[in-house]
């Protein structure tokens, strides 16, 4: 079965005015499978970001190919761009700063609905229904990201990515700025949300703790400058690290 | 047991708005005590009133932070700035953030300790170098002579904490102080504070909200929630054996490594 | 045990709002005035009267008179149409123009940017004023022209707060986010980029106004803006300042027009900022 995501020798340059240039991602290959939910985790600086921001096209890839549901998404601009936004959405770490504080959440939700050509009144209905299913109520629609917690907020902003409903779903440390009560609370919506639809979705889940990817992911790749050092089943790499930085990290945690 | 820090009865409150609530702990020398909590839980204003760092629209509203006999909130601003360095010393999330940019460390350190103690350029190296000797820091001399955004964020971070060294303070405040870094350097600097406990018997309250942390550290634990304490006893038995609902919550919400 | 110690705290009250209705009120008070102008002279302020030419304040003529027996105080109150309103126009027209220019080059980046950011810089590095006079000089005098002149030389500041905070927004999640909604770019910079950036620009602008004002005055002073007789409250200084040791009313009633309307307009200028800033929001 062809792959939600397949990543082929993904490589960015950062070339340095005056200093030498900066591979912050060098060579890395990956697939994420139908259904699957594939953990990226690395340290500050060691590229897992700079990938993201390849994959979401908010930064142009230097070399290597990115294929969205078999349709390469590595050069698309413009209204083809748009299209693949429709099978691939993103969480992001800062719930307070990923709404415009000047609009309301219910007004970030249904953006994409609108832009799918919804009329107002389906648009109000379908996000209702959104935040219902992402565990808040309907009145949320009408605040604004300062007026609720973090947690809320990050909940709106997966009913967001689940609103063009994505076969990707990429959370970009979308737990770590979250208190551990209500980061546990997100995971479990995250796993309720994939087991209602059997296999239809995906998640890139990058974090930089490997307990929680443990806890969460099916498959596990460690990244460390910008290279791709491991990859396997959580359990088992934990268990029996290959890689000397993969090992150097497990032993760091108290 | 003597007792070095007590909080007695300690409500702190923001332009009217209690944070806060009727807090009371003390601390032995060179005891570590952890104080956890969520985003919100007042536990940094705790130590932000130990050290006068409360602002303008701060105040400690009832109670009394005991330190050698003095009562901290009382003192006026120069009496607190005179046992800052050498009686209360602080080390923030950010530690490279807390250094001036466009001096070398060294500089800054020299400058901080003749705030308090008429010392020669050759007698703060001397002293300094041994210090982050004995911390296990590698060439001194190098490191004295570098600049802030030369070293890494662990190292600035440990640089932080040997900065506050300096001086010999009875009690290090620690504010989030491994935060900030990544799990592999969380770990040295966790060691790094432990070697500061035992090579100088020095008391540092710790304040996070890595549980990890606390449990590799702590002789003590207080957990905070919405500014009042939870539960306070040895960190064995609140960690593990945990007798608040609140608590139990709290540690079954930590991701744990299953090895 | 000793007793607990219980202290008293002051509570700041937050003033943003009271100012914010004060200045407010008295800058719409200055905008009305100058609107209904013509209805609230006491005299014809062009009525020439030379039988009571520099006469000093009274009763029947508050300011005194000029040279050719004109009302003061109908002279400033008229004046402060010509005054008042140019200076709105000029800035007006800056804000909107700077802004354009800086959000577009903030946004495309690459090479339009860095074209227009070195036009702007080449504005910036001549004199302000001297250059409006080199401007005004070769466009020849007259109101019309001061403003033109202005605006070419105040647009740069406006493009430069644009394009960094439009920069700014390009690095935050919630316009990612957008992005990712499949919204275009004239629906990202109309929806998010410009309803976000527009606080720092217009508390700019506000503060602006009172230098605007000064400068216009100026340019009429040195016989570069508005001309006699129309009563604009600089060439009104201008005409009148060989009588300032002798009859020093006559200069000193527009200088304080133009004093009293900068302050009005700074201070709101600097109580819009505070209350733009969210943290002097928080409810």
């Amino acid at each position: 079965m062809e792959p939600v995501l397949k990543v082929s020798d993904l490589t960015k340059v950062f070339t340095g005015r005056g200093h030498a240039d900066l591979t912050a991602v060098d060579h890395i290959s990956f697939e994420l499978h139908s259904g699957e939910c594939l953990g990226l985790i690395g340290e500050s600086g060691s590229g897992k970001t700079t990938v993201v921001n390849m994959i979401t096209r908010l930064l142009d890839a230097s070399g290597g190919s990115i294929l969205l549901d078999g349709r390469d998404i590595t050069r698309v601009r413009g209204k083809e761009l748009r299209m693949a936004y429709r099978k691939m959405q993103m969480v992001f770490q800062t719930p307070a700063d990923s709404f415009d504080p000047r609009r309301t959440l219910g007004d970030g939700i249904g953006e994409s609905l609108r832009n799918l050509g919804l009329s107002r009144e389906e648009t109000k209905k379908e996000v209702a229904r959104l935040l219902t299913e992402c565990g808040l109520t309907p009145d949320f629609a009408g605040r604004y990201p300062h007026e609720v917690s973090g947690g809320q907020c990050q909940r709106a902003a997966i009913a967001r990515a689940l609103s063009v409903k994505p076969r990707l779903l990429i959370c970009d440390e979308a737990t770590s700025s979250l208190d551990v009560t209500i980061q546990k609370e997100i995971v479990a919506l995250l796993n309720e949300l994939r087991s209602q639809r059997g296999g239809e979705l995906s998640i890139l889940f990058i974090c930089h703790d490997i307990a929680l990817v443990q806890q969460f992911c099916d498959r596990v790749l460690v990244m460390y400058r910008g290279r791709i050092v491991e990859q396997g089943i959580p359990d088992a790499i934990i268990r029996d690290p290959g890689d000397a930085y993969t090992r150097r990290l497990i032993d760091s945690i108290l | 047991m003597d007792e070095l820090l007590r909080y007695d009865h300690v409500d702190i409150s923001y332009n009217g708005v209690q944070v806060v609530k009727d807090l009371s702990f003390v601390v032995s020398p060179g005891e570590i005590l952890g104080i956890v909590g969520e985003s919100g839980s007042g536990k940094s204003t705790l130590i932000k009133a130990a050290m006068g760092l409360l602002g303008s629209s701060g105040l400690v509203t009832r109670g009394d932070i005991w330190y050698k006999g003095k009562n901290l909130p009382d003192l006026s601003p120069a009496e607190l700035r005179r046992l800052n360095g050498p009686e209360l010393a602080m080390i923030f999330q950010y530690a490279g953030s807390s250094f001036c940019p466009i001096r070398t460390v060294g500089a800054q350190l020299y400058e901080s300790m003749t705030e308090h103690e008429a010392i020669s350029r050759e007698q703060f190296r001397a002293c300094a170098g041994s210090l982050l000797e004995k911390l296990g820091f590698e060439d001194p001399g190098r490191i004295l002579a570098s600049y802030p955004f030369e070293l890494s964020g662990g190292m600035q971070q440990r640089i932080g904490i040997a900065a506050a060294m300096l001086l010999n303070p009875g009690v290090l405040f620690a504010d989030e102080p491994t935060s900030a870094l990544d799990v592999s350097v969380q770990k040295q600097v966790v060691e790094e504070m432990l070697l500061v406990r035992r090579t100088f018997g020095t008391a540092i309250v710790l304040v996070t909200h890595n549980i990890g942390v606390i449990g590799a550290m702590a002789d003590k634990v207080l957990v905070m929630r919405n500014g009042e304490t939870v539960e306070y006893g040895e960190t064995g038995q609140v960690l593990n054996r945990p007798r608040e609902a609140y608590t139990r919550l709290l540690m079954s919400a930590v991701p744990r490594l299953r090895r | 045990m000793s007793e607990v110690t219980v202290r008293k705290q002051k509570i700041k009250k937050d003033t943003v709002r009271i100012r914010l209705i004060l200045f407010g009120s008295l800058a719409l008070l200055l905008l009305l005035c100058s609107i209904f102008s013509d209805y609230l002279t006491p005299y014809d302020p062009y009525l020439q009267d030379l039988g009571n030419a520099k006469a000093p304040p009274s009763a029947a003529h508050l300011f005194g008179t000029d040279r050719y027996g004109r009302d003061m105080l109908s002279r400033v109150i008229v004046g402060s149409r010509t005054s008042i309103y140019s200076t709105l126009l000029l800035v007006g027209i800056v804000t909107a123009l700077g802004t354009a220019v800086g959000v577009f080059c903030g946004w495309h980046g690459k090479w339009i940017d860095t074209v227009l950011m070195r036009i702007s810089d080449m504005f910036l590095a001549f004199p302000g004023l001297v250059f409006a006079m080199a401007v005004a000089g070769v466009l020849g005098g007259g109101l019309q022209n001061a403003i033109i002149a202005l605006a070419a030389i105040s647009w740069p500041k406006y493009a430069r707060i644009a394009r960094s905070q439009t920069l700014a927004q390009k690095e935050t999640p919630w316009l990612k986010a957008a992005l990712l909604s499949g919204s275009g770019t004239w629906k990202i910079l109309f929806k998010h980029v410009l309803p976000n950036i527009i606080g720092p620009i217009l508390v700019t602008s506000m503060l602006d106004i009172g230098t605007m004002m000064m400068e216009l005055a100026g340019l009429s002073f040195l016989g570069l803006g508005a001309k006699p007789p129309t009563a604009e409250w600089g060439s009104m200084m201008s005409d009148t300042r060989s009588l300032l040791t002798t009859r020093p009313w006559v200069t000193l009633a527009p200088g304080f027009a133009i004093f009293v309307s900068v302050m009005i307009f700074n201070l709101l200028g600097d109580t819009i900022r505070d209350y733009a800033d969210p943290k002097s929001r928080r409810r």
